[in-house]
C-alpha cells in the first residue's frame, strides 16, 4: 500500500515588541520569576487589556510580505480554559476575524526546487505564562513573565507532503519573520516555535486522514524527527486494520517518539467569543500603505537578485540569503571589492561560514568584518597573494593579529611575481631532481604536479601559482 | 449638615460654615448609629476619611479647592480601592485587599472627595435585590422588611439614608437605577463608554457601566462631571468630550419631545405605580412637552437577551478567580482540579454560580449560534429600534421598575421572577445609551421611579429634564422616617 502524508503547521512567532501585546510590561526574556508581569498579566480584578500598536504593526508586515489579505477589520476573542500559567482563565487571541488570511509562500526545497504553500491565516494573541514543575516540592511554581508577550501564530494549508518540505518551509518564515525585524526567531528562548498537524491517507485518496497534533516543537530537527515518527506510527496502525485517533501529542526528543497528550474527547470546549474589553481593529488605507513602505528586501527578491546580478548558483543565492545580515554582509564585501561576486560568495559561505560555525557566532558577531574581508579578498585579486595564502592570512585575522596588509607585511607572505625569481627557483628544483626531470621528460607528465610542489615549497607558497605553472611548463619542455 | 446636598455642602465647606473633617466625622457617626439596621457598607474607612478631610480643609484654606473637595462619598465595593478591602460583595474576594484605584476612584480622589467606606452590593453584581451579597442583605430604610434593589442596594440605602451625600454605583441591566427608584433617590446610568471601567470589576463587560446614586440630578451632574471622560486604559472609553452638565440644568423644556414606550406601561405595571409615572408626565407638559407613544416591539426580548449576554461574559470573567494568585483560596487542596473546583465552589455564592454555569452552556460548542450569536442580532435589532423611537422623540420616560420595593425573600426562590424585575431597564444596557432614574411618587408608603432615557451620550438633556422636574416636585426630598 502506498501512502501520502498530509502536513499543516501552525507557527508561533514571538513579535519583538518593547512591551507586551495589552500591558505595559517588558518583553525582555529571561528576568527573575515574576519581575516582569504587572497587574494586567497577573489578570488581576478590574484590570482591562490595552492593544499594543506595535503588535498590529508587525502583523500587518507579514500580512504584506506575504501577499496576504490583510484584514481591515479583526477582532479579538476570547479562548477560555483554566490552567495556572493563564491568570485570566482565557487567553486573548483572534478566531473569527484574524489580521491576517489567505497569502502565500515560495518554498525553496533542498534539491534547488520550488513549492509553493497555502497560508490559511495569521492572527495575533497573547503567549501564557510557564509552569515549572520541577524543584517545588511536588508543587507547581509559575512564572508569568511571559504571559501577555505578543505572538503571531501563522497557519499554513495543508500543502506539505514530507518532513523535509515541512522544515523548509518553517525555515522559510522563520528567514521571513528575521527580514521584517517582526521576531528574533530565537528557537532556545521559544520565540519560534510550531504545532504540526500530521496525518495519512492513500495516495491518490481525495479525503484527510485523521490528523493529529504534535504540540511545541522548538527546532527544525524535532519538527522533522516528530514528523516522520507520527507518520511511521500512523502507517503502522493503518496498515495493521487500526483506526487513527484524533488527538493531541507531544514529541519527546530523548526518545525520539511521540506521546498522546490528550484525545478529541478530552479537548477543551474554548468558547470562543469576542472579547468586549477590546474594540475591534481598524485598518486604514494610509496606514496599510505607510508600513508597506517600510518594507524591506524580501528573501525572494534578493535571491533572485543575487542569481540575476552576481551569477550565483540558486544553492548559493539561496545560503547567502538565509538570513538578512548574512545579505548584507556580502553585499557589502562584494560593494568594497568593486565586483568579484564569485569570489566573495564562496568566501562568504566557505571560509567565513566555517570559522563562525565552529565559534558558534552569528554574522553579526563575526570576527573579520566585511571590509575586512574585502581589503584581504582584493590583495587576492591584485595577485599580492595566493587564495592559498589567503587562508592563513584570513585565519590571523579572525585571531586578532591585525589587518590583511598588516599581516602580509608581518609574515612576508607577499606572492613572489617576479619571472626571473621564479625562474631562478625553477632551475634550483630542476636541477636537484635529475631522475624526476628525466622521467617527466620521457612522458611521465603527472610529475608536473611534483615540479609545482617542490617550487611552491622552496618559495613557502608565496610564488604565483599561475606563473609557477607557465614557466614550469616552458623549462620542462627543454 | 446630612441634610443638604452636594452643592449646599459644598457652598458651606467654602464659606467655612463647618470643615470637611466635621462633615465627615457627622456622617460616621450616622454609619456608626444607623447602619447597623441598614448593612449597607461592608468596609467604612474611617481613619482614612478623615485623613483625607483633613487635606481637603487645607485645599480649601488655601483657596484650592473645587466644587467637590472635601464632601464624601461611598464608593460601591466593586470599584478597586488602594489598600482598601474590595470584595465585590463576594467570599471570593473578602480577603482582597486592592494595589491600584480604580480611574472612578482616583478621579474622584483628585477632586477632593473624601471616601467614607465601601458599600454592599450583590455579589459580583448579580442580583436585583441585594441579596446574594456574601455580607448579608441592606435593608431598605423605607422599610426594613424590604429590598433596597440591586445590585448598587448598599449605595442606594446609603444615599438615601443620608449617610453619604453620593454613592457611585455600576449598572449592567439596571444596578443603578432600579435601586435608585426603590429607595426614592436619583439614579445615573451613563452612555456606554462615558466613565471608564478600569478598576470595576467585571460583571458583563459590554453593558457595565459606572454612575452615580445621589440624591438630586443637580449633584448627579457635579459628581459624574468629574468621574467621566477618556481614559486611556479603557479602550471602550470614548474620547468624546465630556460637557458641563451643571451648566445645562436650568435649560428650558418648551418644545421638548417625550415619548412613552407603550411596552412599557403593559400589564405587568402595578396601576399606583402608573399612576404616578403619569403624574409625573403631567408635571412635563406643564414645563412645555409634548408627550405621545412610541413602540419598541422587541423590548419584550431584553430579559432573555441580557440572560444570555450578561452570564456569557460573566462566565469568562469570572474565571480568574481560581484561588491562584489573590482571592480565596481553599484549604489543602490535593490537586490543581480540587483547588479550582473547592476555591471557586466555596467561594462563589448560588447566584454568581449559577450565571457562571449558563454563560458556559451558551458559549458551548453547538449552542453559541443558538443563544449567543442569536442574542447579539437580538440585542442590534433593540438597538435599532432605540435609533428609530430618537429620530421622533428627544427622551424615552417610563418606570424604572414594575412596582416599588418587594419584601427580603420574596423572588429569591424564583430567579425568573427577580429577572423580571429589571425588564423596563435592561434594554438601555443592551443598547448602550443613558438613563435617569428620579423619584416621582410613593405607592404604599414605598419609593417608585421615573425612568428618562434619551439617546448616545445625551445626558447633560436628561440631567436637565430630571432637574427641571426636581424644580416642580419634591418627592426626591422625602425622608425616610427615622434618617
Amino acid at each position: 500500500m502506498e501512502w501520502e502524508t498530509v502536513i499543516g503547521l501552525e507557527i508561533h512567532a514571538q513579535l519583538n515588541t518593547v512591551s507586551k501585546i495589552f500591558s505595559g510590561a517588558s518583553t525582555a526574556y529571561g528576568a527573575e520569576p515574576n519581575t516582569q508581569a504587572c497587574l494586567v498579566d497577573l489578570g488581576y480584578p478590574g484590570q482591562l487589556p490595552v492593544l499594543n500598536g506595535e503588535a498590529v504593526a508587525k502583523a500587518v508586515k507579514f500580512g504584506l510580505a506575504t501577499g496576504s489579505k490583510v484584514a481591515r477589520r479583526s477582532v479579538f476573542a476570547r479562548k477560555n480554559y483554566f490552567y495556572p500559567d493563564l491568570p485570566k482563565g482565557y487567553q486573548i487571541s483572534q478566531f473569527e476575524l484574524p489580521i491576517v488570511q489567505e497569502g502565500k509562500i515560495e518554498v525553496v526545497l533542498e534539491d534547488g526546487s520550488t513549492m509553493l504553500v497555502g497560508l490559511t491565516r495569521a492572527h495575533l494573541e497573547e503567549d501564557a505564562g510557564k509552569s515549572l514543575h520541577e524543584d517545588f516540592k511536588g508543587k507547581t511554581g509559575v512564572d508569568l513573565n511571559r504571559a501577555g508577550t505578543p505572538l503571531l501564530e501563522i497557519v499554513s494549508e495543508p500543502d506539505m507532503r514530507n518532513a523535509k518540505q515541512a522544515v523548509a518551509y518553517m525555515k522559510t518564515i522563520h528567514t521571513l519573520v528575521r527580514y521584517l525585524d517582526i521576531s528574533d526567531g530565537n528557537m532556545q528562548e521559544g520565540s519560534f516555535r510550531c504545532d504540526a498537524n500530521v496525518s495519512v491517507r492513500r495516495k491518490g485518496s481525495e479525503t484527510f486522514g485523521t490528523r493529529s497534533e504534535i504540540k511545541n516543537l522548538n527546532s527544525f530537527r524535532f519538527v522533522e524527527r516528530a514528523i516522520n515518527f507520527e507518520v511511521e506510527r500512523q502507517i503502522d496502525i493503518l496498515e495493521s486494520g487500526g483506526k487513527v485517533v484524533q488527538e493531541t501529542r507531544l514529541y519527546d526528543s530523548v526518545k525520539d517518539e511521540t506521546r498522546s497528550m490528550r484525545s478529541k474527547e478530552e479537548a477543551n470546549d474554548y468558547r470562543y467569543f469576542p472579547d468586549p474589553d477590546l474594540l475591534p481593529v481598524v485598518l486604514e488605507e494610509g496606514y496599510i500603505e505607510d508600513i508597506a513602505a517600510t518594507l524591506p528586501e524580501l528573501p525572494a527578491q534578493k535571491r533572485a537578485r543575487f542569481i540575476g546580478d552576481f551569477g550565483l548558483s540558486a544553492y548559493d543565492a539561496g545560503v547567502l540569503t538565509a538570513s538578512r545580515e548574512l545579505g548584507d554582509y556580502y553585499e557589502h564585501v562584494v560593494e568594497r571589492l568593486g565586483g568579484e561576486a564569485k569570489l566573495a560568495s564562496n568566501w562568504v559561505t566557505g571560509e567565513l561560514a566555517g570559522a563562525l560555525n565552529r565559534a558558534g557566532l552569528d554574522i553579526s558577531q563575526s570576527a573579520v568584518g566585511p571590509q575586512a574581508l574585502a581589503d584581504m579578498l582584493g590583495r587576492v585579486v591584485d595577485n599580492t597573494i595566493s587564495g592559498k595564502i589567503a587562508k592563513d592570512v584570513f585565519e590571523a585575522m579572525w585571531s586578532g593579529e591585525g589587518t590583511a596588509d598588516e599581516i602580509i607585511d608581518a609574515r612576508g607572505l607577499k606572492q613572489i611575481t617576479d619571472t626571473s625569481a621564479i625562474e631562478s627557483v625553477i632551475d634550483q628544483v630542476m636541477a636537484a631532481s635529475p631522475g624526476q626531470l628525466a622521467d617527466y621528460r620521457s612522458g611521465k607528465d603527472k610529475l608536473f604536479g611534483y615540479f609545482v610542489g617542490q617550487v611552491m615549497k622552496a618559495t613557502q607558497g608565496k610564488a604565483n601559482p599561475a606563473q609557477v605553472n607557465e614557466l614550469l611548463r616552458q623549462k620542462l619542455a627543454g | 449638615m446630612h441634610k443638604k446636598t452636594i452643592a449646599e455642602l459644598s457652598r458651606s465647606l467654602q464659606a467655612r460654615e463647618f470643615s470637611s473633617v466635621e462633615l465627615t466625622r457627622h456622617l460616621l457617626s450616622r454609619i456608626d448609629a444607623l447602619d447597623g439596621g441598614l448593612n449597607s457598607f461592608i468596609t467604612v474607612t474611617a481613619e482614612g476619611a478623615l485623613a483625607a478631610a483633613a487635606a481637603a480643609d487645607e485645599r480649601i484654606a488655601r483657596g484650592e479647592g473645587g466644587p467637590l473637595t472635601g464632601i464624601p462619598l461611598a464608593h460601591k465595593d466593586i470599584f478597586c480601592t488602594e489598600g482598601v478591602r474590595t470584595s465585590c460583595g463576594s467570599r471570593m474576594l473578602d480577603n482582597f485587599v486592592s494595589p491600584y484605584d480604580a480611574t472612578v476612584v482616583s478621579r474622584l480622589k483628585d477632586a477632593g472627595m473624601v471616601m467614607l467606606g465601601k458599600t454592599n452590593m450583590d455579589e459580583f453584581a448579580m442580583g436585583s435585590s441585594n441579596e446574594t451579597s456574601f455580607y448579608g442583605p441592606v435593608h431598605n430604610p423605607w422599610d426594613l422588611k424590604t429590598v433596597p434593589g440591586g445590585s448598587s442596594g448598599g449605595s442606594a440605602a446609603a444615599v438615601a439614608a443620608r449617610l453619604a451625600p453620593v454613592a457611585t454605583g455600576t449598572d449592567t441591566g439596571g444596578s443603578i437605577r432600579q435601586p435608585a427608584a426603590l429607595v426614592g433617590i436619583t439614579g445615573v446610568k451613563p452612555t456606554y463608554g462615558r466613565v471608564s471601567r478600569y478598576g470595576m470589576i467585571a460583571f458583563a463587560s459590554s453593558l457595565d457601566q459606572a454612575g452615580v446614586l445621589t440624591r438630586t440630578a443637580e449633584d448627579a451632574a457635579l459628581v459624574l462631571e468629574a468621574m467621566s471622560g477618556f481614559d486611556p486604559r479603557d479602550s471602550t472609553s470614548s474620547p468624546a468630550p465630556v460637557p458641563c452638565y451643571h451648566g445645562s440644568l436650568q435649560e428650558s423644556l418648551e418644545g421638548l419631545r417625550v415619548g412613552v414606550p407603550e411596552e412599557f406601561m403593559d400589564e405587568g405595571l402595578d396601576s399606583e405605580n402608573r399612576a404616578a409615572v403619569e403624574a409625573a408626565l403631567d408635571v412635563y407638559r406643564a414645563l412645555g412637552a409634548t408627550v405621545t407613544t412610541v413602540s419598541l416591539p422587541s423590548l419584550a426580548l431584553s430579559v432573555p437577551t441580557y440572560y444570555v449576554v450578561a452570564p456569557a461574559e460573566a462566565s469568562s470573567n469570572l474565571s480568574r478567580f481560581d484561588g491562584v494568585r489573590f482571592g480565596y483560596r481553599c484549604d489543602d487542596p490535593a490537586d490543581l482540579l480540587d483547588l479550582y473546583q473547592r476555591s471557586r465552589g466555596e467561594g462563589f455564592g448560588d447566584e454568581v454560580k449559577r450565571r457562571i454555569m449558563t454563560g458556559t452552556y451558551v458559549l458551548s460548542a453547538g449552542y453559541y449560534d443558538a443563544y449567543y450569536l442569536k442574542a447579539q442580532k437580538v440585542r442590534e435589532l433593540i438597538a435599532r429600534e432605540f435609533r428609530q423611537a430618537f429620530q421622533h422623540v428627544d427622551v424615552l420616560m417610563g418606570p424604572t421598575t414594575p412596582a416599588p420595593a418587594f419584601e427580603l425573600g420574596a423572588k429569591t426562590t424564583d430567579p425568573i421572577t427577580m429577572y423580571l424585575n429589571d425588564i423596563y431597564t435592561i434594554a438601555v444596557n443592551l443598547a448602550g445609551l443613558p438613563g435617569v432614574s428620579i423619584p416621582c411618587g410613593l405607592v404604599q408608603g414605598l419609593p417608585v421611579g421615573l425612568q428618562l432615557i434619551g439617546p448616545h451620550f445625551s445626558e447633560a438633556r436628561l440631567l436637565n429634564v430630571a432637574h427641571r422636574y426636581q424644580q416642580e416636585s419634591d418627592w426626591h426630598q422625602r425622608l425616610p422616617v427615622g434618617y
